[in-house]
């Protein structure tokens, strides 16, 4: 498929793109938060949009306390993509099958996609967000890149973020014991092979 | 999804107290208890699940794996099916359980699923999932579609004209072959029900799936025991070779003296429409001799009173296999 001329010759990121195109409803959502996502303050989030029955939690996400107010109905990953605007994790199935919404609750590798946020009320949540910055990779996140475990990318945070909770799994040596553990992360592009390949070399030179 | 009111009881009395306002326990629920949320919430989502209320029982202190006085354990309700399986003692004394336990679902979904959620788990047939369609379980009186329809994976033993849908559990098989009792706090009493009396046939009222009425809370499972010198195994066949629900499962204790069984439990997962003991198997192995014919005579004891579908006779075969292969693993 040939590139969209529109956007060929702009450095402009997509997410930057729908930030400043994306429709005015949208926009008024978001606006009432931050769209910078790690750096919302409670108080940025508590002055958000009212929303009619909602509950007061407190969410400890990648070491920084976030002080929401959630409709009981909001899983843990639309609030964490939605409320808090941490939109690293991403939805695929939104039902448990497919991985790519893996996150650490206390350090366990979970589904958000079937957690109400209510539910872990003063837990500590680390999302992809967490693991590594662009300059400091996480281990786990740099041998994804070194070994191309992925293609288009979108199961890769929840990948990486099973990979890192394995490393603490009682996991066997073998390339099959890998894949037995990971077997919960569906990758559509097929990258298995890579993934595979990333996680037994942080296993090995951790 | 609809919207409830989410409540966190102070202990397990309040819970049950709030559970008991409930018009019942079975399918339709306005109130339900939440553990780990992968059945509850994925059924929430499809709307095939809409209660009122739901009651987080996660902070309920029912999280232990003790050793009891008798040598058995008490499992509490809220224990994660991955600490489970990964118990020391589990994977020792009942290493069928940790064996079917990890043989389903996948690791995150291990991490959050637990022992009264498991035990309750739903069926995966797809017309009980898709509220556009009939469905006996979900709506009394409306029809099986399944029974002319979409019947591979759907069960061959305990069905009935009105419901053929397959119990989903892995650990539930192993509790049969444990003769695991689970135990339960109402609004009256507390109860210790064995595993083989928890869940119901479907017979002309699937919808109720378990012995569960109003306010009764499962707070733990107890498994007798161990038995000394049995050798347990758990078998699993399914599409693919991970993160798949069974076509066939066997959950096999036996053992074995001079060459001949001596004790057997045998069960089955897959194939029924509750997880499925086999008395007829274990008659048919204890005082015979340990071969491949014996096996395979047990096996098709099991099956005899199975009833294909339109699509699903092959798990006959491969239940009968799936038996005889796993009480020869365990006696190998």
């Amino acid at each position: 498929m040939r590139d969209n001329p529109q956007s060929g010759s702009s450095n402009l990121t997509r997410r930057a793109f729908l930030q400043t195109t994306g429709g005015t409803a949208a926009a008024a959502v978001i606006a009432g938060y931050s769209t910078s996502g790690q750096s919302a303050s409670p108080a940025e989030i508590a002055a958000g949009p009212k929303i009619e029955g909602a509950v007061p939690i407190t969410l400890r996400i990648n070491g920084k306390d976030r002080q929401l107010r959630v409709d009981p109905r909001t899983t843990l990953l639309d609030c964490i993509r939605e409320t808090v605007a941490l939109t690293g994790t991403k939805k695929g199935c939104d039902h448990g099958q497919c991985g790519a919404c893996t996150v650490h609750v206390n350090g366990r590798r979970v589904n958000s996609c079937l957690s109400l946020a209510l539910m872990h009320d003063g837990e500590e949540i680390t999302t992809i967000e967490g693991l590594g910055t662009p300059d400091a990779l996480h281990p786990m996140q740099a041998a994804f890149v070194a070994c191309d475990g992925y293609q288009c990318g979108y199961c890769t945070s929840g990948q990486i973020m099973s990979a890192v909770a394995l490393l603490k799994e009682p996991c066997g040596p073998d390339d099959a014991d890998v894949k037995e553990l990971m077997s919960g992360n569906i990758c559509r592009c097929g990258a298995y092979a890579n993934i595979v390949a990333a996680i037994q070399q942080v296993r090995k030179n951790p | 999804m609809h919207t409830f009111e989410f409540v966190r009881p102070a202990d397990s009395a309040a819970a049950v107290a709030t559970a008991a306002q409930a018009n019942t326990a079975q399918q339709g629920a306005d109130v339900r208890f939440v553990a780990g949320g992968t059945t509850l919430l994925d059924l929430m989502k499809l709307n095939v699940e809409t209660p009122a209320r739901v009651i987080d029982i996660n902070r309920l202190p029912l999280d232990k794996i003790e050793a009891r006085p008798d040598g058995g354990v008490k499992i509490g309700a809220t224990v994660r099916n991955a600490d489970l399986a990964h118990h020391p003692t589990v994977q020792r004394e009942y290493a069928v359980m940790s064996q079917a336990i990890l043989a389903g679902a996948s690791a995150q979904l291990r991490n959050m699923a637990t022992t009264a959620g498991n035990l309750l788990q739903r069926t995966r047939c797809v017309y009980f999932r898709d509220t556009a369609m009939p469905c006996n379980k979900r709506e009394p009186g409306t029809g099986c579609p399944a029974i002319t329809g979409t019947n591979c994976t759907l069960a061959v033993l305990g069905t009935s004209e009105h419901c053929i849908a397959t119990n989903p559990s892995d650990m539930c098989v192993a509790m049969a072959a444990l003769e695991a009792t689970v135990h339960v706090q109402g609004s009256k009493d507390t109860r210790a029900i064995p595993i083989g009396d928890f869940h119901l046939l479907p017979g002309s009222t699937p919808n109720r799936e378990t012995v569960l009425e109003p306010g009764d809370l499962i707070t733990h499972v107890t498994l007798p025991p161990p038995v000394a010198g049995s050798r347990q195994v758990y078998l699993k066949l399914r599409d693919r070779a991970s993160y798949e629900f069974a076509l066939a499962s066997a959950a096999v204790v036996i053992t074995v003296e001079a060459g001949n069984v001596t004790r057997a439990r045998v069960a089955l997962g897959g194939v029924g429409t509750k997880p499925w003991r086999s008395p007829e198997a274990e008659a048919a192995l204890v005082g015979q001799p340990v071969n491949q014919a014996n096996f395979r005579k047990a096996a098709e004891a099991a099956l005899r009173d199975a009833k294909p579908q339109s699509q699903n006779a092959f798990k006959i075969e491969l239940a009968t296999r799936c038996l005889t292969h796993a009480l020869q693993t365990a006696t190998a």
